[in-house]
């Protein structure tokens, strides 16, 4: 019998924010729920997120910004991304983003935005229910 | 502390009432089948003497001012001179800061608290390319001197005191605090604040190392030999415990992790040849107020005994100054919601009487919005006046740790000492606080817990107002306070302009000695020094440092 493949999610820290006790506690949750999760570590650049999710081929990038340069560094990725004609992994995105900017990141291809006092257990099922191949 | 008659008399009618209260409790259970706190310590239905019948008064209290310090490093606390109110601050260019800081000290806010933006704060220029996106957004954007006599303009260096999170980079902000001063006619005696310094803890919990641990202990211990000599009122460090709570750990992991750090720095300064009554009266230390009010209140006396004890015992310091705990304390940035903000003015308030009834040397308050961004500027008046209700109106000021004695309390500052102690044995086993870093054991203890703390609150055993209970729909806040992305186009300008005027060839030659210093052993800061005033940048100088000590390469703990 052919065993499922597991979803294989990065989860990454652009920019230079150290804070990674969110991202931690979502690549435990993932991982408790059945995923594979490669996590970056802190500083990595977009080039170096692509990079990787080409290199791990994964499902998902799951990135946390709590410094405010999500307006930069999402839109950015999503655009490399694109430059690479990676179009079928679900890109979503949490930390210290302001309401006001989630529809511009949404026009740039980051599927969901999920903010302070999320349910792990809701990012997991949003994965599972929007995974795009 | 009591008599055994009256012990007896206590234990006979405790267990009476515990016999009475089975049959009650069988029809209605309490609310919880066990009720512990964040550190995993069972607490127990009620508190008598009985707890602390053993209790040996002068050993572990003494009186205020005196060893232990348990009740509080100065003699009278608040009766004499109340906390200083610090609200951490900075965004943007150093005009807009400098606004918001002439904003706070005309509000009655009584020291400054610098926070620089995330380039600064690695060692990278504005016009770094790892700096796009994040310039001016966490804090104040300094490239050079030039940034930070504008930071200072019109605030008197000789009358406030000025606390600067800055780590890895701390010497270079320090010089340049001091090449301010001197513009101002202030000598470096006269100068009083802080710089965090606290390289461990970054690698540990907040993430903004450059060097790796070898060469920034240096660095620290030559900061220690500088001050001691050059700017005696100066704190040469805050010891940090304050992001490692924010990273999600315990209260006894913070104090634990924290002062094994501490102890790491001691150890380094003694090695480097310092006498430890020289450098140790200097040493500042830093925590978080979480939630727990009890819990933190006991936390924080716990913290200061067991440090008198490792200072006293350990490395036989004479001066009891140098035994002394002296910290700040910040409200739990990580406790605030994004859901109905406004209850997190009750949190903080609650959480800022715990640090003054636990008796900080200074506060900062967060302000209501800060889940969503940097706080405005009604946000951080409410947040100011919280502070100054609790000193001004609650009457908790009026006495020194007016919750000694109490059973509870003394019991659990004795059981969150115990805890920390065990864990600091455990650190001392896999050879001190920056080997059990590069072990990944804090990272991966800090971690756990804050998997754990999370899963509580998903599963519904701790209740967040407004966000696993008592919810609402609400509307989006307005209004907030945004950095402008031209700050770094602005900075970008003045670094060419800079570099453009100030003598290129003077700067190129003390960049030559200061890689030529670090090769060597002689005290960095002077060198340092020198490369500020002839308007060297923070990029330019920290890369002379990295082309010597190379960068720090962190240990992955997630995953297999």
């Amino acid at each position: 019998m052919a065993t499922k493949r597991k979803i294989r999610v990065l989860a990454a820290k652009p920019g230079l924010d150290g804070h990674d006790r969110g991202i931690k506690v979502i690549a435990n949750a993932l991982m408790d729920a059945g995923m594979e999760v490669i996590y970056t570590g802190l500083r990595q650049t977009p080039e170096q997120i692509v990079e990787a999710a080409i290199q791990e081929d994964v499902d998902v990038i799951a990135l946390s910004i709590l410094s405010g340069a999500h307006d930069f560094l999402f839109p950015r990725i999503m655009d490399l991304l694109g430059e690479k004609g990676v179009d079928d992994v679900l890109v979503i995105g949490g930390g210290i983003i302001p309401d006001e900017d989630i529809p511009s990141l949404k026009e740039r291809g980051v599927a969901e935005i999920f903010g302070p006092g999320t349910r792990t257990d809701d990012i997991v099922s949003y994965i599972e229910n929007n995974l795009r191949r | 502390m009591f008599n055994g008659k009256k012990i007896g008399e206590i234990e006979e009618a405790r267990r009476k009432w515990s016999d009475n209260l089975e049959p009650k409790l069988a029809k209605r259970p309490e609310r919880k089948a066990h009720f512990v706190n964040t550190s995993g310590i069972p607490i127990k239905r009620v508190y008598t003497p009985l707890e602390i019948a053993d209790f040996d008064y002068m050993r572990e209290l003494g009186l205020p001012g005196e060893y232990p310090f348990t009740r509080g490093v100065q003699d009278t606390m608040y009766r004499g001179r109340l906390w200083t109110m610090r609200q951490y601050a900075g965004f943007g260019t150093a005009e807009d800061t400098n606004r918001r800081y002439r904003f706070l000290l005309e509000q009655g806010q009584t020291g400054l608290s610098v926070a620089f933006d995330l380039p600064t704060q690695i060692g990278y220029d504005s016009d770094h390319p790892l700096a796009q996106g994040e310039v001016g957004k966490v804090g104040v954007a300094i490239d050079s001197l030039r940034d930070m006599e504008i930071l200072f303009d019109q605030i008197p260096l000789k009358k406030v005191s000025t606390s600067m999170t800055i780590n890895a980079p701390a010497a270079v902000l320090l010089a340049m605090y001091i090449a301010v001063a001197e513009k101002q006619d202030v000598l470096p005696k006269e100068l009083r604040g802080t710089i965090q310094n606290d390289i461990l803890k970054e690698y540990s919990a907040r993430g903004t190392y450059i060097f790796p641990p070898k060469p920034s202990m240096r660095i620290i211990t030559d900061i220690f030999s500088f001050c001691s000599r050059e700017i005696p009122q100066w704190n040469t460090i805050s010891i940090s415990g304050y992001h490692i709570r924010e990273a999600g750990s315990t209260a006894v992991q913070e104090v634990a992790f924290t002062l094994a750090d501490g102890i790491a720095y001691v150890e380094a300064a003694i090695s480097a040849g310092l006498d430890v009554d020289e450098f140790a009266p200097r040493l500042s230390f830093f925590f978080n107020a979480h939630l727990d009010f009890l819990e933190e209140i006991a936390k924080f006396r716990a913290a200061r005994r067991l440090w008198a004890k490792i200072m006293r015992d350990r490395f036989k310091a004479k001066d009891p100054r140098s035994m002394m705990m002296r910290f700040h304390t910040q409200t739990a940035g990580c406790t605030l919601a994004a859901q109905q903000p406004k209850n997190n003015i009750v949190r903080v308030a609650f959480q800022a009487l715990s640090a003054v009834l636990g008796g900080t040397q200074s506060l900062h308050t967060n302000s209501m919005d800060e889940a969503f961004c940097l706080p405005s500027e009604e946000a951080v008046q409410i947040a100011l006046r919280t502070q100054q209700l609790i000193a001004y109106e609650s009457g908790v000021t009026d006495t020194v740790d007016p919750l000694g004695g109490s059973y509870y309390i003394e019991e659990l500052t004795r059981e969150i000492f115990d805890g920390a102690q065990d864990y600091i044995d455990k650190i001392d086993e896999l050879g001190g606080a920056a080997s059990a870093i590069e072990k990944g054991f804090i990272q991966r203890e800090i971690q756990e817990s804050a998997y754990r703390y999370q899963r509580e609150i998903e599963k519904g055993e701790r209740v967040v107002v407004g966000v696993n209970k008592f919810q609402v729909a609400e509307e989006p806040l307005r209004d907030l306070l945004r950095v402008d992305p031209a700050v770094r186009i602005s900075q970008i300008e003045e670094l060419k302009t800079l570099k453009s005027e100030r003598g290129n060839g003077r700067v190129k030659g003390i960049l030559g000695e200061l890689r030529k210093a670090a090769q060597g052993n002689d005290n960095l800061m002077p060198v340092i020094l020198d490369a500020v005033r002839a308007y060297a940048t923070l990029g330019e100088i920290c890369d002379a440092l990295r082309d010597v000590f190379g960068e720090y390469q962190p240990v992955s703990t997630v995953g297999g």
